[in-house]
């Protein structure tokens, strides 16, 4: 017998734990040569009824359109309209605005929390404009894009981050976690990766109704290590189910850098292929990229090809949340040198290039949507802010939790309006 | 599909009624919501071409082909994860999980989602479905084919928790819990999926067949969930019971000649609390019975119900019998089982208060 802990048996090697580490820390100089950032447009594009084997190529390159010299190249170019990519730049900018106010709102302490997508407006708004209005999308907490592309009230999503008594949440959810069944986007949890296999479970439901309905689903790659991840890809596989899976890898989970979710050995494109389905991995800050791979999958399952993963390959720009302060813990250098730079930038300078935008125009647009948000801030206001009271009736606490309140829900409610009339007498 | 309101009793009188075993009459019961309602989806582990590991969905794959009824992948998160999308889009899914005791990979989907999922989206979306799952000891199944984690649902704001004790129930439980449009969890005592259970593990088990609450119904009736079955009535104390101790609470009352009042819970939330105060304010005495592990068990809830509403008619402090603060033994099953002793103390010991 070899004695018990140090070492082990005396003549076997010794083993050693590896634990992931981001290149760069705070301070460090960014260098970030070792990611390969291919030419566009020299991607293959399979055809849309392929095997999913004849994807496994572009599991580990990266679809690109936009070039350089910001022309539209290769056979992933979806060849849209001047117009709908306006469209297009309009709705990402317009992300943009809508977060860079809701931030302030949250450090003016009109709210408690907010999140932002800076820099992952592609990813949401171009899949958006990619799929039908009422295909049902599962989105994580950082796709406002999508109801923004699907023209949901601003007015609508302020109400919900204030909390007010306009909030048709009820202000029962913490900010962001936004739901509309009228735009097919489905309520979002605070639980990670749970709504891969509910997305799944919609499309098996519209394919045993044979309906022309898909499901698309968002989540992070940090997410990607959860079960329901896994499970997720298992039913869709199995049941051909007509789902897209959009894994937004923005390279940070938080605090933990994308390698403590398997980046370091591959791809999340890859994860496809031990699934048997198909994959892109894509430039997930290139727009037309977005948008062509979103169409293409959505062409799939709409013909009963079954599922397509998608990895939008990006970087967060900001940090994780409010709550969240990225300095540190990641050098500040990196937004600065991320290789794809900024999704809004490269449609701006697309359009440009086409003769169909300029910057004043730009400049325009951004003044406009700037006052847009505003002028929808106000008017949220005046349903109230967090905290200030014009909140819902204390009743509604206790509704929806089922659909009638049972004996013991009504009796709380007694007791929290009986507490209520204690603390401001009439 | 509007849920059964509590009042709203099918009147089954002149119904024509068979003899099932509890296996057949949830069979009937699923038979009877597939057939009327498309929306009803049934799913789970072996529940397909091969009916299940208790025959419990036999014949239905044939019957009503493999887009309503199919096995899937082995995977709990998965089959509860994709229930909920099912019944966000406007399905009504029944999915199986094969043993309660493997429920635990769904719970995040039950809890986080299925039972939030109407509250978080101000009824939006909500999850109509009904998880089916076997549960409760006394068949040698050791650790992990013996639980009753009742009490984890019951804790969960959004869900309701349903178990029957005879085959005329099941049938009635389990077309109103796949009606109701809020999610139920379906716990199936499997002791006694053939025959009622005394308590006596030595003996042959009795099958359903003679048992009065063994003559089912034809066709389609609902019991609403809610609302709790007298199942004896008595003066000389309340047992609050489910499932299979209903069974073996009757047998050693039967036994000891003790005019007890048995109440079969079916629904344990939301609770019938009136049945409870009545029969407890009229006996002054209460038992609470479960198979469960005993600390934080739903008898806790029960107990703790009894003393804050039946107070001045106690005279003795309510007792709990339970199965004890262990995981679930397999040779020591008949130690760890509550059965006619433990129970027999505890009615002495509550008569003699």
């Amino acid at each position: 017998m070899a004695k018990q802990g140090e070492g082990g048996g005396y003549n076997r090697p010794r083993l050693a734990l590896h634990v992931p580490e981001p290149k760069f820390r705070p301070g460090d100089a960014v260098d970030f040569s070792h990611i390969p950032v291919p030419q566009a447009g020299a991607q293959m594009r399979p055809d849309e009824a392929c095997a999913p084997s004849d994807t496994n190529p572009l599991c580990t390159d990266l679809v690109r359109v936009l070039g350089d010299d910001h022309q539209a190249h290769g056979p992933w170019d979806p060849r849209l309209t001047p117009d709908k990519l306006r469209g297009m730049l309009r709705h990402m900018a317009l992300t943009r605005a809508f977060d860079e106010r809701m931030y302030r709102g949250q450090r003016q302490g009109k709210t408690s929390f907010y999140m932002k997508c800076t820099g992952e407006e592609a990813t949401s708004v171009a899949a958006a404009h990619a799929l039908a209005s009422d295909d049902m999308v599962f989105p994580s907490y950082r796709q406002q894009g999508i109801l923004i592309a699907r023209d949901y009230p601003l007015l609508e999503m302020i109400n919900q981050i204030y909390s007010n008594r306009g909030d048709k949440l009820k202000g029962r959810q913490l900010p962001i976690m936004y739901s509309s069944r009228a735009h097919s986007f489905f309520t979002i949890s605070g639980n990670l990766a749970t709504q891969v296999p509910q997305a799944v479970g919609w499309a098996m439901a519209s394919a045993i109704r044979h309906d022309s309905r898909i499901a698309a689903t968002w989540l992070g790659e940090g997410s990607t290590a959860e079960g329901d991840f896994h499970s997720g890809m298992t039913f869709a596989a199995v049941y051909n189910a007509p789902v897209i899976f959009n894994v937004i890898n923005n390279q940070w989970a938080i605090s933990s850098f994308s390698g403590f979710a398997g980046a370091e050995r591959t791809t999340f494109a890859a994860r496809a292929i031990g699934y048997g389905i198909a994959g892109l991995r894509i430039d997930g800050n290139d727009p037309l990229a977005v948008y062509a791979a979103t169409r293409w999958a959505a062409d799939r399952a709409r013909s009963n090809n079954g599922p397509t993963l998608i990895e939008h390959f990006t970087y967060r720009a900001e940090g994780h949340s409010t709550s969240d302060d990225p300095s540190a813990y990641r050098s500040a250098q990196e937004r600065e040198e991320w290789p794809l730079g900024d999704p809004i930038m490269r449609l701006k300078q697309h359009l440009i290039a086409l003769g169909e935008w300029s910057e004043e125009q730009q400049q325009e647009m951004d003044r406009a949507l700037a006052e847009q948000v505003k002028a929808a801030t106000k008017e949220a206001e005046k349903n109230g802010i967090l905290g200030h009271g014009l909140h819902h009736p204390f009743h509604t606490m206790f509704e929806d939790v089922f659909e009638e309140l049972p004996w013991h829900l009504e009796e709380q409610a007694e007791q929290a309006i009986r507490e209520r009339q204690i603390k401001w007498p009439q | 599909m509007a849920t059964v309101s509590r009042d709203d009793v099918v009147s089954l009188a002149d119904a024509p009624a068979r003899p099932m075993n509890m296996i057949e009459a949830i069979n009937d019961a699923l038979d009877i919501m597939l057939e009327r309602d498309p929306d009803v989806i049934v799913m789970g582990e072996d529940v397909g071409y091969f009916g299940g590991v208790f025959r419990a969905t036999a014949s239905l794959q044939e019957k009503y082909g493999k887009t309503r009824v199919f096995d899937t992948p082995i995977s709990e998160n998965g089959i509860i994860g994709a229930a909920v999308g099912m019944g966000a889009y406007g399905l009504r899914p029944v999915p199986e999980i094969q043993f309660a005791d493997y429920i635990y990979p769904g719970l995040d989907q039950l809890i986080s989602e299925a039972a939030r999922l109407r509250y978080r989206s101000a009824g939006e979306f909500i999850a109509p479905m009904t998880v089916r799952s076997p549960f409760g000891g006394g068949i040698f199944g050791g650790q992990t084919h013996s639980q009753s984690p009742e009490a984890i649902f019951t804790h969960v704001a959004g869900l309701k928790t349903v178990v029957p004790s005879t085959p005329h129930d099941a049938k009635g439980l389990l077309i109103a819990a796949i009606e109701d449009n809020d999610p139920v969890i379906f716990f199936e005592p499997k002791r006694i999926y053939n025959g009622p259970f005394d308590g006596y593990y030595d003996k042959p088990t009795k099958p359903w067949k003679d048992h009065p609450d063994a003559r089912v119904p034809e066709g389609y009736y609902s019991i609403p969930l809610g609302k709790a079955r007298t199942v004896r009535e008595g003066h000389a104390m309340t047992v609050l019971t489910y499932g299979t101790m209903v069974h073996v609470a009757e047998a050693v009352c039967r036994e000891k000649g003790v005019d007890a009042e048995i109440l079969d819970l079916r629904t344990l939330l939301p609770l019938d609390i009136e049945a409870v105060e009545n029969s407890v304010e009229k006996t002054g005495r209460c038992l609470v019975i479960h198979e469960a592990t005993r600390t934080s068990g739903f008898g806790a809830e029960l107990a703790a119900q009894v003393q804050e509403r039946c107070f001045y008619h106690l005279e003795a402090p309510v007792e709990r019998v339970t199965g004890f603060d262990t995981p679930y033994p397999h040779s020591l099953e008949w130690a760890y089982f509550p059965g006619p002793i433990r129970i027999g103390e505890a009615i002495d010991k509550l008569l003699g208060a």
